[in-house]
């Protein structure tokens, strides 16, 4: 199986991620020889297999743990702004989504 | 004793001598950030923060004084930039982070400094743990203008292993006496490995992921790399624990010494040998020091078992396609909204995420997300991701079915010693195939560890990596302390450091 450079930009887009016309194509290279070593794997046959999340779901049952949905935390919005690109009066900004 | 040789001391003599106040914590740490300046050009440090490590050094010789100080009371230890620490930037070796700063500490960080632990600094990695060289690094290390590899003390020609390889580096370098690592597909064992360092990786969910910039959530776990197997059983005891409010996927296990059984006999042990591990892509140097590093087990009263463990080389693709799938996830968080760079022109929304993403990323995390993207698009979701979390299991059921017939599993950690700087830095797919022997454990979930075990060509070390059951951490520690009762090569120390 081989990507085409349509598949690369298809991929791309849905990643959000803007490739230079030669890493498209560097891109397509490297992961069609990455691809190649991957068809070893679509030949094992795995049917009645069950997928593995968890790695431990091997010899136990795991569950999610779910917490109580509670605040759990003070309002610590200066801290975890303070590395955002844009703030304006505690909000983050962004470019105008709809007109 | 003499300040010079503070360096050379275990984490264990180290603690030893601030409890008995024969050295204090202030002194400690000055010692090791004089020698962290003078090694700058290793380009093993990221960040260095003199103020806070002083600050916390003092705290350090406050709690002894009064007597109520944690087990690595004064201790420093120098963390892999890839926990998120109040007191120090957070990069994860990427562009994207450049200039964060986190509003709190990783539970593992905290665990450590609730310990007494002194932290010195942050440690290059390969950018979100992704590589085997540290050669994927896209921030300036202290003291450099631009990203740099990080450099094997062994032979700075070389490189370190990755993604943890400064934290290889800085312990080999004597730079620090213990640092944290992470392991997703072997990102613990194998700098270990490279550099001539103990370092284990626990079982998944052990430490918990709080503050651990996610790779691949299913695989990440955090550990400590230090000189010993005595040494990483002190940190490992502070660093487990369940973490049920923070990390979903902890463990409930609870924290544990895994000091008590160090010193264990190891008559009776079987050491399972896979033959998947020795065939013919295993160099001979490599294969020449592991060979006898298990003839050592034999004389200490172990016994060798063969075993197999089928689908070894399965395990790339699985891991290669997992991996990514959990990193397009995880790193979909960097869009530049919240925190990290924003680039500066675009034309809308949709134009900010993809520039922002295309000038944060590098080129190996980009080709990770590409791929992960495409394995969980419509389409591709069954016959490669499914797929590979079918295989997984098989991987993992291979391990429980070898140890039916032994209690630890030896063999490399890596199929050559520490390449050359740039040998495989256009290969992405080579840089794939080195990782062949860790990412089996990695994949089932099993803690591991790489144990200096001699040196190959070019005098460079060769590490053993030994494999446990789940929860075996104690029984992994004592079989690697145990052979380096009776080696010296853990306490082997690079030229000119």
């Amino acid at each position: 199986m081989s990507l085409s450079s349509a598949d690369i930009a298809r991929i791309a887009n849905l990643a959000r991620l803007e490739l230079r016309p030669e890493e498209s194509e560097r891109m397509l290279a490297q992961i069609n020889g990455f691809f190649d070593i991957v068809e070893q794997m679509r030949a094992v046959d795995t049917s009645g297999i069950e997928p593995l999340a968890h790695p431990l779901a091997t010899v136990a049952e795991v569950a999610l743990r779910l917490r109580d949905d509670v605040v759990s935390e003070p309002d610590n919005r200066d801290a975890n702004q303070q590395s955002a690109p844009a703030v304006e009066r505690g909000l983050f900004l962004v470019p105008k989504v709809i007109e | 004793m003499m300040s010079t040789e503070l360096h050379q001391l275990s984490v264990a003599e180290l603690a030893r001598q601030l409890r008995d106040k024969k050295v204090s914590a202030v002194e400690t740490a000055q010692h090791f950030l004089t020698r962290i300046r003078a090694n700058e050009t290793l380009g093993a440090f990221v960040d260095l923060n003199e103020d806070a490590t002083l600050a916390q050094a003092r705290a350090a010789d406050a709690a002894l004084a009064a007597g109520n100080a944690g087990a690595l009371a004064g201790v420093p230890i120098a963390h892999k930039d890839i926990f998120v620490t109040k007191d120090f930037a957070t990069t994860a070796g990427s562009r994207m982070l450049a200039g964060y700063r986190s509003p709190f500490d990783a539970t593992v960080v905290a665990r450590l400094a609730g310990q007494g632990a002194v932290t010195l600094g942050k440690l290059s990695c390969d950018e979100f743990a992704m590589g085997s060289a540290n050669e994927n690094v896209a921030v300036p290390a202290v003291g450099h203008k631009a990203p740099e590899p990080v450099r094997n003390p062994w032979d700075t020609s070389r490189i370190p292993g990755g993604s943890s390889g400064g934290s290889a580096a800085a312990v080999a370098a004597r730079l620090a006496p213990a640092a944290s690592g992470t392991d997703t597909g072997g990102s613990i064992r194998q700098p270990a490995s490279f550099c001539g360092i103990t370092g284990i990786k626990p079982t998944y969910g052990r430490a918990s992921r709080y503050g651990m910039v996610a790779y691949a959530s299913s695989l990440d776990q955090a550990g400590p790399m230090a000189r010993s197997a005595e040494d990483c059983a002190l940190l490992l005891s502070a660093m487990c624990g369940p973490d049920p409010d923070c990390d979903s996927t902890s463990l409930d296990a609870p924290a544990e010494d895994f000091t008590l059984k160090l010193n264990d006999k190891l008559d009776g042990l079987r050491i399972g040998i896979p033959k998947e591990f020795f065939g013919e892509g295993l160099a001979a140097d490599v294969r020449a020091a592991v060979d006898a590093a298990l003839k050592e087990y034999e004389k200490l009263g172990a016994k060798l078992v063969p075993i197999s463990l089928p689908r070894t080389e399965l395990s790339i693709p699985v891991y290669y396609i997992i991996a990514p799938a959990e990193a397009s996830s995880n790193l979909s968080r960097f869009d530049g909204v919240k925190f990290g760079h924003r680039a500066k022109d675009y034309t809308d929304l949709l134009d900010m995420y993809k520039k922002t993403r295309a000038e944060g990323f590098g080129d190996e995390v980009k080709r990770r997300i590409m791929i992960g993207t495409y394995v969980l698009s419509h389409g591709y979701y069954d016959a490669y991701y499914l797929q590979a979390q079918k295989i997984r299991r098989m991987i993992a059921d291979d391990f429980q079915q070898a140890f039916h017939q032994c209690d630890v599993i030896a063999g490399p950690v890596a199929p050559t010693v520490a390449w050359k700087i740039g040998e495989k830095a256009d290969d992405p797919v080579a840089n794939y195939l080195a990782d062949i022997f860790t990412l089996p454990a990695s994949l089932a979930g099993l803690p591991g560890m790489s144990v200096p075990a001699g040196f190959g060509s070019n005098n460079m070390p060769v590490g053993l990596q030994l494999i446990g059951n789940y929860l075996q951490e104690a029984r992994l520690l004592n079989v690697a302390h145990r052979f380096q009762q009776a080696t010296d090569f853990h306490l082997r120390t690079p030229g000119g450091f």
